[in-house]
Order: structure tokens, then C-alpha cells, then sequence
């Protein structure tokens, strides 16, 4: 009896060590910057934020913005998820849901690159309302924003209220059938409560994401007409030296974050996570008597979400394509691309699995279920510290010692890697902790443990969990533009960046090019990653939180 | 796998490493930090460098900078360990505030051959060009220009400019001066009448000429007296001209300088007094497209006879801009925006 005691304690006594070295060393990136730009308002005014005018309308436009693309993109997201609900079977549906969620893998800036192409003031939408005399939208400022911000998150929105309504259970639609309930009234007693209680949460999510985006209003901002907070302490930095607005910025965004990341932990939602293809459901559904107004909103949803990518595709081909592709700074971006999604992958996995492991074993085997949960929310740190505030810790903690545009690249990596950890963080949790609620007694009246109970139970079961966050989090950090934004330069060139520069000086040509090639690197990442760290190639993902 | 986590992330640090060590280059090369438009293919970047490698026997490396006004802020967020050892492209109104950082070294250049329309007294920046800032118009689209900055301010609202941020660029700070210079404390008020003639504020002057002015995107644009002359001597057209105007025309001097932190100091000095030598000079109108600083006689291309002759060139004191730029910057922001 003592002997297998003796065994289980053995198997189970560095089960704190992971999770402990993964603290430290999330505690030591964001600790040591977040001294350092606190030390540094010791030397500044903080009130003098709230009394420069420029920066209150900065402040405000942060929310403004964010209010308003959230109020868009749920409230388009409605009647698209009711229609898409009750028009259970059409050719394309699948592919048209698979598309809704690729909006977390495309690079921003790519996309951002697509909208420019389509509703630009020299493209498409342009081009076709000018026939009519119509004056060109302009694409710059608020209205781009919105656009762009809509794109994004309007399909996550849709797929989270879809989900909600394909759970309704059949007989509540036989119900009202029986009823003889008319459109309206089958929305108000059915669908309208089943949408209801994702609303909030799906709604706060968007807020945040909004809150605190950057690329989208770096790009479409259009100078300094529209700035967020994120943009503004970016540009503190990089256009003006300012030490004193840059910082005092980063700790009100830090301030706005913490509260906007309370209140959303208060309202649940389930946003999924990774792309997956739906199987057609063989629910029960009424007929749909205005099925023509059904299919204008599929339509017009389609034409939205597709259009970008074909003015993608079709302008990254053009006469300067090849120029392009065989630029030194193309070759040497991408290559820069390929080590930062690389190397980010592997740490902000590792850090995942190392925060798991310890997690499991306060959660699972000694019963302090919220503890264990504290210690894996540790890794959601940048939500609270977005990319451009723990880069300008890190700048003002290291400008003493080192040129920062010299290790861009490794700035790039570190926050990169922190921000793919809370998507590491829910796909692995899932597999992890049911290796462990499954298999935990059988494991231990086994005597298997340390190296080969990971080797002959726990990498089986999460090996292809680990490969598609690998491939997720290559993929967002070859995308990202907001932490190398504010180091890079000609000597730590990225796609993203190079991206950012050519939209920037309105070079197209060159900018479409490089758009197509970022995106197949993110594309080659993920399936590469996927296949070396998941063992599996091109199967359907089924991955979902 | 962990094994196989611990290769990839060995072999990507490796990767990173080798990357960052490539930088780092021989004793001799001088590291020259300037504009974009100053290192393009027809700028005056190749020339200078063949012509001041041949006798200096050393490689001179020129980094563009994303924007003019974005040089000082590069150098102030690399700090003591840049790499830069001069930079180029300040100009007039950004020299108390770069001498402020206390990053600058003194030139030691020889500048008694400088003729600028104001007296230089400055030890630390050399002098290499000049120029008024003008509204360029273009005459197939525009043919009856404003005649005056008051005439643009009030003029009706389908007249577009393209102009620059003040905060990047330094057209763009020298259009807010000579707002400034004109209106004084009315200034905002201007701005509030000119902002719906803005069509964008670019962050450089190079996406502002040649990205949209050049493709017809706007009428007119925030750039230089000097402009047509490039035009009128390479393109062989009229079609570009500056907009007199008669409140007179903010001043532009271009200015390179040492950085204290240079391990290159001696060859930097060679550099700069290179930068108001005749050969440099004679490279300049037609490359920077620029007035020289000294006189180059007849290299001066018969072109620049043509160009209109700023009625009174303003400038605003150095000191007064370095004290004011940020409360002028945010008043630009507020009212302009």
C-alpha cells in the first residue's frame, strides 16, 4: 500500500514545476515593463491626459468607435444568423460558415488590403457608383473603421448566434407550427431568447476586440482623424519621442482594459475559437414563407465577405508582380515572417501546455478548482496589457541597455507569443483535462508516470489539439502587425510591416503583391505546423472550443 | 516532442541571432540616416555616395527613415546605442529641439562659403539646401490658382490639397509655421477653413507627390518653389507650377548633422563638409530639387530662372518653434482634424 503511495506521490511531485517556470517567466515580460512604465510617471503629469483636449477626443473615439462597431456587427449579425437558421440546406452554405470563420486567421492587414480594393477611392464600388454620378466614399476615418470592423467581427458574431439557434430543440419549432405562429411571432418566442443570452457576451467581446484595435485604425484611421487610444500611444512614440503621453496613455489603456475584461467575465459567452465546417444539420425547421427575403440577406452578406478576397486575389497579380516577389525586402520579410511565427508558436505553446499541466493537477487532483483557473487566466495577461502598451514597457525598460530596432524581431516574438497564448490556452485546455479525468486512475494503477505517461498518454490525445494551436498561433503571429509596428524598421522587416508601408505610400501594385504573399505564408504556416506538430495534413478541423 | 520543441526553438533563436548579427558592419562605414526621397534612384543619394567614396575610402551607408521629421525621433528612440552616425534632413525649425536632446556633436565644417537668405550662426548643423514651401499645382486640372494663402483658405470646398503631417514631415511642420507666421493666434481658425480642402494628410512628402498628386488624385499639393523646376528641366513640361503667394513663402533649410555617439567622428566632418563642397552642391538642384547653399555659378540649372520669387521669405525663431511645436501640434490636431 505505501509502495504505490510512494509511486503516485513520485509521479505527481513536480507537477508544479511547468506551470511555476511558465509564471515566472510571464511574470518577468510583463512584470518588468510594467515597472518600468510605472517608474516612468514618476517623472510625468498623468492628470495632464485628461486635460489635453486632443487626447480626451482620442479617449472618446476609443469608445465611440467601438459602441458603434459593436451595435453594427451584432445587429447585422442578427437577422444573417435567422436567415442562415431557417435556410438550413442551399449550395454554398457550408463553404459561405467556413469563410465566416476565417476572419481570425487572415492577417488584418491583408483584409484591411481587400477593403481598400473594393470600396477604395479608386475601387470597385467607386468606380461603379461614379457611373451614377454618386460622390466616391471615402474610405479614410470613421466610416472605413466601421467597415472594416464590421467585417471582422460581424461573421464571429454570426456563427456565435447561429450556434445558439441550431440548438433550439425541435419541438419548440414543431410547437409553433402547431401554433400557426407567424415570422414575427416565432422570432419574439423562439429564436429572439435563444440569441438573447449570447448577446451580451458576444457584444462585449467585440467591444473589447475593438477597443483595443490597432492595424485597422492605423491604417484606415486617415492621420489623426480618428485615433484610438492604441494608435495614439504609438504614435506618441514613434512620431513625437513623447515619453510622458506615450506612457501615461498606456496606463489609462491598461486602466480601460482590467475594467472592460471584469465586466466582460460577468456575462458568458461561447465565441468560437478555430474555423470549422458545420455539418448540415437534419434539425427540424418550419417552412420559411419569405424565403426571398432570407436569401437578399444571405446574398448581401456573401458579397461583403467575399468581394475583399477577390479584389485580393484578383489585383495581387499584376505588372509588377514579379518585381515584387523577387525583392530583397520581400525575401528578407518573409523570412523574418517565418521566424517569428516559428519561433512564437513553440514558446506560446510550450508556456500553454507548461500552464496546463500545473493547472490540471490544483484543478483536478487536489479540488482547488478556482485557483487552478487563476493560475491558466495568468496567461490571458494581454488582454490587460495589449501588444503596444507591453511594447512600450519593454522599449522604456530596455533603451538603456540595447537599440531596440536591433532585436525587433525578438520584441516581436515575446509579444507575439502572448498573444497567441489565450487561443493556445482554450484549445489545449479541453483535451488536457480530459486526458486527465479519464485516465488519471488508470494511469496511476499502472505506475506510469513523468516522461512516460506523457509519451504514451497524454501526447496521443493532445498531439493534434497541439499541432492546430502551433499552426494557429504561427499564423497570428505571421499576421501581426501591431508589435512590430512599433520597433521595425528597414533592418527587421515583415510581411506585415512591409505591407503596412507600401498601402502606406499608396503603392498598390506592389501592396497587392505583397498582400497575396503574406497570405499564403499564413496559409503554408498553418497547414506546415499542423502537419510536424499535429501528425496530420489536410483533414477537416473539428478543433472547436 | 518536447526534444523536438527544444531543436525548433534552438535552431529559430539561431535563426534570430544570425539575423541580428548581420548588422554590424566594418570600422569604416559612415551610417547616414535621411528621408526616403533623399536615397531613391533618381534622388541625390547614388550620386553622393560614389562621389564621396571615391575619396574617402570608406562605404557610406544610407538608411531612408520612414519620414523627415521621423529621423530626430529615430535617433532619440535607438538612444546611446544607434547606429547612425550623421543624420540628414533636419531642417531649420527642428535644430533647437535636436541640439535640445544633447545627441549632436559640433560639425567643425569650414562654412564660410555658405549663402543662405538668412545669416548661419550654428556650429552643429551644416547647411545643404534650400527652398520655399508652395502649394504645386497642376494647370491642366487647377488654371486659376489661389494668389494668396488667405485666397486657398477662403476658397470653395471642391478645391483639393493633399498636405503633410506636421508631426512626421517637415513640409508639413513648415506648412503649420507658415500658418502661424500669418495668421498668428487666428491660425486655428484657418485651419478649421481649410480642412474640408484637405482631401489627406500623408505622413511624408514623397506619398503626398508622387503617390497621389502625380497620379491626379488632388490639384494641388504642400511642396516646394523648387518643384517645376524638376519638371521643366527633366520632364520637359509646364504642366507643374508653384502658387505664388502674397503673404510671402515659409523658408525651408535642410541641415545634416554628427551624432556625439559616432564612432566615425573625423569621417563624419569629412562628410558634412563634403555635403557644401562644389561637387555635392552642383548633384543638388536637380536631384533634391533644391537650391545649393553655396554658389555653383552656372551649374545652377537655367530652369530655376524660371521659378517664382517668394515675395518675402518668413521664418519663425528656431527656439520659439521648440518651445511651441507641441501646443501648436495639438491646436493642428484639434482644429485641422
Amino acid at each position: 500500500m505505501s509502495g504505490l503511495k510512494a509511486q503516485i506521490n513520485s509521479a505527481l511531485n513536480h507537477w508544479w514545476l511547468p506551470g511555476l517556470l511558465a509564471l515566472v517567466v510571464l511574470a518577468l515580460i510583463t512584470g518588468l515593463p510594467l515597472t518600468a512604465l510605472i517608474l516612468t510617471t514618476s517623472e510625468i503629469n498623468l492628470s495632464g491626459v485628461f486635460q489635453n483636449t486632443y487626447f480626451n477626443r482620442v479617449i472618446f473615439f476609443s469608445f465611440y468607435q467601438a459602441l458603434l462597431s459593436a451595435v453594427l456587427s451584432v445587429g447585422l449579425a442578427i437577422p444573417l444568423a435567422q436567415a442562415l437558421s431557417r435556410e438550413q440546406v442551399f449550395p454554398g452554405r457550408k463553404w459561405l460558415i467556413y469563410l465566416f470563420s476565417l476572419s481570425l486567421v487572415i492577417p488584418t492587414i491583408v483584409a484591411i488590403f481587400g477593403i481598400v480594393a473594393v470600396y477604395g477611392r479608386t475601387g470597385w464600388l467607386n468606380n461603379f457608383t461614379a457611373w451614377f454620378g454618386i460622390d466616391p466614399f471615402s474610405i479614410y476615418g470613421l466610416s472605413g473603421i466601421l467597415l472594416a470592423h464590421v467585417f471582422f467581427n460581424m461573421p464571429l458574431a454570426t456563427r456565435v448566434l447561429l450556434q445558439s439557434l441550431d440548438n433550439i430543440p425541435d419541438t419548440q419549432w414543431r410547437l409553433s407550427t402547431q401554433l400557426r405562429l407567424n415570422g414575427f411571432s416565432q422570432f419574439r418566442f423562439i429564436e429572439w431568447p435563444a440569441m438573447r443570452t449570447q448577446l451580451v457576451g458576444v457584444f462585449m467581446l467585440i467591444f473589447t476586440l475593438c477597443f483595443t484595435s490597432f492595424t485597422i485604425v492605423l491604417t484606415l484611421g486617415g492621420g489623426p482623424r480618428a485615433t484610438t487610444i492604441e494608435v495614439a500611444i504609438y504614435q506618441a512614440l514613434r512620431f513625437d519621442f513623447d515619453l510622458s503621453s506615450a506612457v501615461s496613455l498606456a496606463l489609462v489603456q491598461m486602466a480601460f482594459c482590467t475594467l472592460l475584461l471584469l465586466l466582460s467575465a460577468f456575462f458568458k459567452h461561447n465565441a468560437p475559437l478555430g474555423f470549422s465546417i458545420t455539418p448540415a444539420a437534419t434539425v427540424f425547421r418550419p417552412v420559411n414563407k419569405k424565403r426571398w427575403v432570407s436569401f437578399s440577406i444571405i446574398i448581401l452578406a456573401a458579397l461583403f465577405v467575399v468581394l475583399p478576397f477577390m479584389g485580393l486575389l484578383i489585383s495581387a497579380v499584376n505588372p509588377s508582380t514579379v518585381a515584387v516577389l523577387i525583392h530583397t525586402n520581400t525575401i528578407q520579410a518573409t523570412i523574418n515572417t517565418f521566424i517569428i511565427a516559428v519561433v512564437t508558436a513553440c514558446i506560446s505553446v510550450a508556456m500553454g501546455i507548461a500552464l496546463l499541466i500545473s493547472s490540471r493537477h490544483i484543478r483536478i487532483r487536489l479540488a482547488y478548482h478556482k485557483l487552478g483557473q487563476w493560475i491558466q487566466h495568468a496567461g490571458n495577461i494581454i488582454l490587460v496589457m495589449p501588444p503596444v502598451v507591453l511594447g512600450t514597457g519593454l522599449f522604456l525598460l530596455l533603451r538603456d541597455f540595447a537599440d531596440v530596432f536591433s532585436i525587433a524581431l525578438l520584441l516581436a516574438i515575446l509579444i507575439n507569443s502572448l498573444m497567441a497564448l489565450p487561443f493556445v490556452l482554450r484549445i489545449l485546455d479541453g483535451p488536457i483535462i480530459q486526458a486527465t479525468e479519464h485516465h488519471d486512475k488508470l494511469i496511476q494503477s499502472l505506475g506510469i508516470s513523468g516522461w512516460s505517461r506523457w509519451r504514451l498518454l497524454d501526447w496521443p490525445l493532445i498531439r493534434q489539439p497541439i499541432g492546430y494551436a502551433m499552426g494557429l498561433s504561427a499564423a497570428l503571429a505571421a499576421g501581426d502587425l501591431s508589435a512590430i509596428a512599433l520597433f521595425g524598421s528597414e533592418r527587421a522587416l515583415t510581411l506585415p510591416l512591409l505591407l503596412f508601408q507600401r498601402i502606406g505610400s499608396y503603392r498598390l501594385h506592389e501592396a497587392a503583391t505583397t498582400a497575396g504573399v503574406l497570405l499564403m505564408a499564413c496559409l503554408v504556416l498553418f497547414v506546415l505546423m499542423r502537419a510536424i506538430a499535429g501528425g496530420q495534413l489536410l483533414r477537416p478541423i473539428h478543433a472547436d472550443s | 516532442m518536447i526534444t523536438g520543441i527544444r531543436r525548433a526553438l534552438s535552431i529559430g533563436l539561431t535563426a534570430v541571432l544570425l539575423t541580428f548579427a548581420q548588422s554590424s558592419h566594418g570600422a569604416q562605414t559612415l551610417t547616414v540616416y535621411t528621408y526616403e526621397s533623399f536615397t531613391s534612384e533618381w534622388g541625390p543619394g547614388p550620386i553622393i555616395k560614389t562621389a564621396f567614396e571615391k575619396q574617402c575610402d570608406c562605404t557610406l551607408d544610407f538608411v531612408a527613415i520612414d519620414s523627415s521629421a521621423g529621423i530626430l525621433n529615430r535617433v532619440q528612440l535607438e538612444g546611446k546605442s544607434t547606429k547612425a552616425d550623421v543624420v540628414l534632413g533636419l531642417d531649420y525649425n527642428l535644430m533647437a529641439l535636436a541640439e535640445d536632446t544633447g545627441l549632436l556633436s559640433e560639425s567643425g565644417a569650414d562654412l564660410s562659403a555658405v549663402k543662405l537668405p538668412i545669416d548661419w550662426d550654428s556650429n552643429i548643423f551644416v547647411p545643404y539646401d534650400y527652398g520655399h514651401f508652395a502649394f504645386v499645382y497642376d494647370t491642366k486640372l487647377l488654371p486659376e490658382p489661389p494668389k494668396s494663402l488667405d485666397e486657398l483658405v477662403n476658397a470653395p470646398d471642391d478645391l483639393k490639397i493633399i498636405i503633410q503631417d506636421p508631426r512626421t514631415s517637415t513640409p508639413g511642420l513648415g506648412l503649420m509655421l507658415w500658418m502661424k507666421s500669418v495668421y498668428g493666434d487666428d491660425a486655428a481658425d484657418a485651419w478649421k477653413k481649410l480642412k474640408p480642402k484637405i482631401l489627406t494628410v500623408t505622413s511624408g512628402w514623397s506619398e503626398a507627390y508622387f503617390s497621389l498628386f502625380l497620379n491626379g488624385e488632388a490639384p494641388m499639393v504642400l511642396s516646394y518653389d523648387t518643384s517645376p523646376g524638376y519638371h521643366m528641366a527633366i520632364d520637359k513640361t509646364e504642366q507643374y507650377q508653384a502658387a505664388a503667394f502674397d503673404e510671402g513663402h515659409y523658408l525651408q533649410i535642410e541641415v545634416a548633422a554628427l551624432l556625439k555617439s559616432s564612432k566615425n567622428q573625423e569621417l563624419g566632418k569629412s562628410f558634412l563638409q563634403f555635403l557644401i563642397s562644389n561637387e555635392a552642391q552642383s548633384a543638388l538642384p536637380l536631384t533634391n530639387v533644391m537650391y545649393p547653399s553655396i554658389d555653383i555659378g552656372d551649374a545652377l540649372p537655367a530652369e530655376f530662372s524660371k521659378l517664382i520669387k517668394p515675395t518675402q521669405s518668413l521664418l519663425l525663431d528656431t527656439e520659439l518653434v521648440r518651445d511651441q511645436r507641441k501646443a501648436w501640434v495639438d491646436e493642428w490636431l484639434e482644429s485641422a482634424n
